[in-house]
């Protein structure tokens, strides 16, 4: 690909001849610019699908990087970088960048930046334009959302303002990929620093910022601030440069914070100059813009928690009733191609390939349908700018428990499955808010206990009614899903108390203008949730789920081998039939295998909360995922595949423990739920969690927290209920 | 321009009387004239609340916090805790 992209002036008909060639590499520039300018939606018209997910070095924060052919002969690698306001980073994330633009020398370093500039909004996002052009980098100012800019009617003098800022400025509509075009003509040429400086350091912080700059060898004042200003944040210093700038900082009584915000204010007056120069804006309604209508409605103190209601009652309804049918087709799939493959092949190979691959396989493809509409709904609920209002509804309601109003996303996500909700948390800017909402989201009920919660309750909870109108079944699972919630406030609570935060969290945010979801957005956001899910956390879901097969498949010595000829003795002479005697095999055959041999070494610690050796192995299996549960269990109580949901009742109550009475009492049924309600047993949460955190202190606190507090939790219920 | 007021200043006005942007009643319009807390104010003066801007109260989350405040003439909504709020302080 490299070959293509060429710097000399004779293949690129439009690179100007100024510059010197920097080798056969392609352009690399930077997208930047304010959250909510239309960044991302440029990127996408510039890229398209030709776009990966990475991450930057040492930092949790995803970069976004991807190609666009700009013209015929000329490729340009094209990173995203995270939406700030200035270059002064007050998160994390926002640290990325000025890792990025301080380091001349870095090999990731862009030829050039698009700054991206609302247009509507100019005042505030020329800001960090009038920083970039200071540091001297080569800049092309894309003026988006000019339509929007025109219905306020703001009326932008281009000429004058491309001669204020002496940069390129294309006036553009990213969302319609208007513009586009333009930008990337002005993109393929080889760009100059810009001529203009906006701002100047204080005349009397010249001998420190000049010591700084010959010290460090840098390219300008302006920069050599900046290094007084953040040396302690900035990755590539050595500990010897940063004790030297602190020297150097204290020797000159540096005040950083009064700097910066002198700084700010004079570029203010500087924008304010040049706008007073070059825009008028007539307005043209006295109405209030719209987005504010919208507001009094979306946000109304009743009508505002209705709306959110039932926007989140469509999203259930999606995520447990549409994607049914998707995922009903994805089981039939990879049972029918089980089955083909079982009913043409025959030998250990085959059983390990259907059921421990292709098993496994199907438990990572089956969540697409969940995943893909979660992520869906996610981003045209982002996309429109409603979740701004979310956020803002529900801050007040969860700042008791530690978490903040951006923390509900990922909550109510984790009702469908932990591992997107854990994802969603990315967009919590605070690092301990967003890791108290990553370590409690798999509390929240998720979709995969459903089928075990609905087997217990069915076995000891009546079906009658209660109250006259609510059904006594429903009552009890809505119970577990409060208890689930509540656990999950109640740890964050644990949590807020014993975190030290990093950093100063902000709540302080800007409400994007209520508009149309841009499909072609949410259609790559689903498909890279998606990618993300089936190639990191589907490895581990595979792996682990063909380890399992092997220890449920295999035994220590021959003990499988006796178990199996005892049972088919006891066939001939009870005259069992065929299914009979593959069922009871089968149960013999599990009881001594591996897997067997550890449920068995399990009871002992599991005897206290009124489990067996058969529901140790299925506690065991259900670590990879807890639906497995179900099918576990239908295996160890020797039901055939095929047994409805009836004939696994009827066998769970059919059991008995030693003095002939039904094993499952209602203490064990409840200790077994609540077990089930807080057990952390799902290995692609651990898996995402590890991914998002990138730490293993986080999983493994989850696993030792949620475990713990299942078994304590557990062992009072059935205590008290035996 | 001062931005921050000096300790010195705080006694002598007296803090209690100084109304900030928390305390604007619904649709009312105030003018910055300074932001109180200093790391906050970067926070701030970044995302435009630079003082000689009109800031005008819009709404107010359903339990009296979060706040929404519009601000200057482009008319853009920033939510803020009633906490951020109080260290925006008004011109009398």
């Amino acid at each position: 690909m490299a070959a293509i992209v060429s710097n000399s002036a004779t293949a690129v008909p439009l690179a100007p001849q100024t510059g010197p060639a920097t080798g056969p590499r392609p352009l690399r520039i930077a997208l930047i610019g304010n959250p909510n300018s239309g960044k991302t939606s440029l990127f996408n018209q510039l890229t398209g699908l030709n776009q990966k997910v990475g991450n930057f070095p040492g930092v949790t924060v995803d970069r976004k990087s991807g190609f666009a052919q700009l013209t015929p002969a000329q490729r340009a690698e094209i990173v995203d970088l995270p939406g700030t306001y200035s270059l002064y980073p007050k998160s994390l994330d926002e640290k990325v960048i000025t890792d990025l633009l301080y380091d001349r020398a870095a090999p990731s370093y862009p030829d050039f930046v698009v700054v991206t500039v609302d247009a509507s909004n100019l005042r505030r996002s020329l800001l960090l334009f009038t920083q970039l052009g200071d540091l001297g980098l080569p800049a092309v100012l894309a003026l988006n959302m000019m339509d929007v800019a025109e219905r306020h009617g703001v009326n932008i003098d281009l000429p004058a303002l491309e001669r204020e800022l002496g940069v390129p400025i294309i006036p553009m509509n990213a969302r319609n990929g208007i513009g586009i075009a333009a930008l990337k003509i002005v993109m393929a040429q080889r760009l100059d620093a810009p001529p203009v400086r906006f701002w100047q350091p204080d005349e009397k912080l010249l001998p420190l910022v000049r010591q700084i700059r010959y010290y460090f060898d840098l390219h300008n004042d302006y920069l050599a601030l900046h290094y007084a200003q953040q040396y302690r944040h900035i990755s590539f210093l050595s500990a010897d440069d940063k004790a030297h700038l602190q020297e150097l900082t204290q020797q000159y009584g540096f005040d950083a914070t009064a700097q910066q915000a002198a700084e700010t204010i004079g570029r203010y007056d500087r924008i304010n100059e040049i706008l007073l120069e070059t825009v008028t804006v007539v307005r043209t309604e006295t109405r209030e813009p719209v987005s504010n209508r919208i507001d009094k409605v979306l946000t109304h103190r009743v009508g505002g928690y209705l709306i959110f209601l039932a926007i989140l009652f469509l999203l259930f309804q999606a995520i447990f009733a549409w994607a049914q049918y998707p995922m009903d087709w994805i089981d039939q799939g990879i049972s029918a191609l089980s089955a083909a493959i079982q009913a043409n092949f025959s030998g250990p190979l085959v059983r390990l390939l259907t059921e421990g691959v292709l098993a496994g396989l199907g438990g990572v493809l089956i969540f697409i349908p969940q995943i893909a509409l979660l992520f869906g709904f996610l981003a045209v609920l982002e996309e429109t700018g409603y979740m701004a209002r979310v956020t803002f509804l529900m801050d007040k309601l969860m700042r008791p428990f530690g978490l903040s109003g951006k923390s509900v996303v990922p909550l109510i996500s984790g009702l469908a499955c932990a591992v997107p909700a854990i994802m969603g948390a990315r967009t919590i800017e605070s690092w301990k808010d967003r890791m108290i909402t990553i370590f409690v989201t798999p509390l929240m009920s998720c979709s995969a206990r459903i089928p075990v919660y609905t087997v217990l309750v069915a076995l000891v909870v009546p079906d009658q009614a209660a109250w006259g109108i609510f059904n006594l079944r429903g009552v009890a699972l809505m119970s577990l899903y409060l208890l689930g919630l509540f656990s999950a406030l109640g740890s964050a609570w644990v949590l807020k108390k014993v975190l030290k935060a990093r950093e100063r969290s902000y709540f302080i945010m800007e409400f994007p203008v209520y508009q149309w979801p841009r499909w072609k957005n949410v259609g790559l956001t689903i498909y890279q949730k998606v990618q993300a899910f089936v190639l990191q956390a589907g490895r581990v879901i595979v792996a682990i789920s063909v380890l399992l097969w092997v220890l449920a498949s295999y035994g220590p010595g021959q003990k499988q081998e006796a178990a199996e000829a005892q049972v088919r003795q006891e066939a001939t002479a009870q005259n069992w039939d065929a299914p009979e005697i593959s069922r009871r095999v089968a149960s013999a055959r599990l009881e001594n295998s591996y897997a067997g041999s550890f449920g068995h070494a399990l009871e002992p610690a599991i005897r206290p909360l009124g489990y067996d050796w058969k529901i140790g192995i299925a506690l065991l299996t259900s670590f990879a995922a807890r639906e497995v549960f179900v099918g576990t269990i239908s295996t160890i109580y020797s039901v055939g595949q095929d047994a409805d949901m009836g004939t696994l009742q009827q066998k769970l109550k059919a059991e008995k423990d030693a003095n002939g009475q039904p094993f499952f009492t209602p203490a064990r049924s409840f200790s077994l739920l609540v077990f089930y309600v807080f057990a952390m047993q799902c290995m692609s949460t651990l898996a995402v969690t590890y991914r998002e955190t990138k730490s293993w202190k986080w999983p493994l606190g989850q696993l030792l927290y949620m475990t713990g507090l299942a078994y304590v939790a557990a062992f009072v219920v059935y205590q008290v209920l035996a | 321009m001062s931005l921050f007021r000096r300790s010195s200043q705080i006694i002598a006005a007296g803090v209690a009387a100084r109304r900030s942007a928390k305390d604007l009643r619904v649709g009312e319009t105030g003018t910055i004239c300074c932001l109180e807390d200093p790391e906050m104010a970067l926070k701030l003066l970044e995302m435009g609340c630079v003082p000689g801007v009109k800031v005008r109260l819009s709404g107010r989350a359903p339990f009296g916090d979060p706040l929404m405040l519009v601000l200057g003439d482009q008319e853009y909504t920033l939510s803020v805790r009633a906490s951020e709020a109080a260290t925006i302080l008004l011109k009398e």
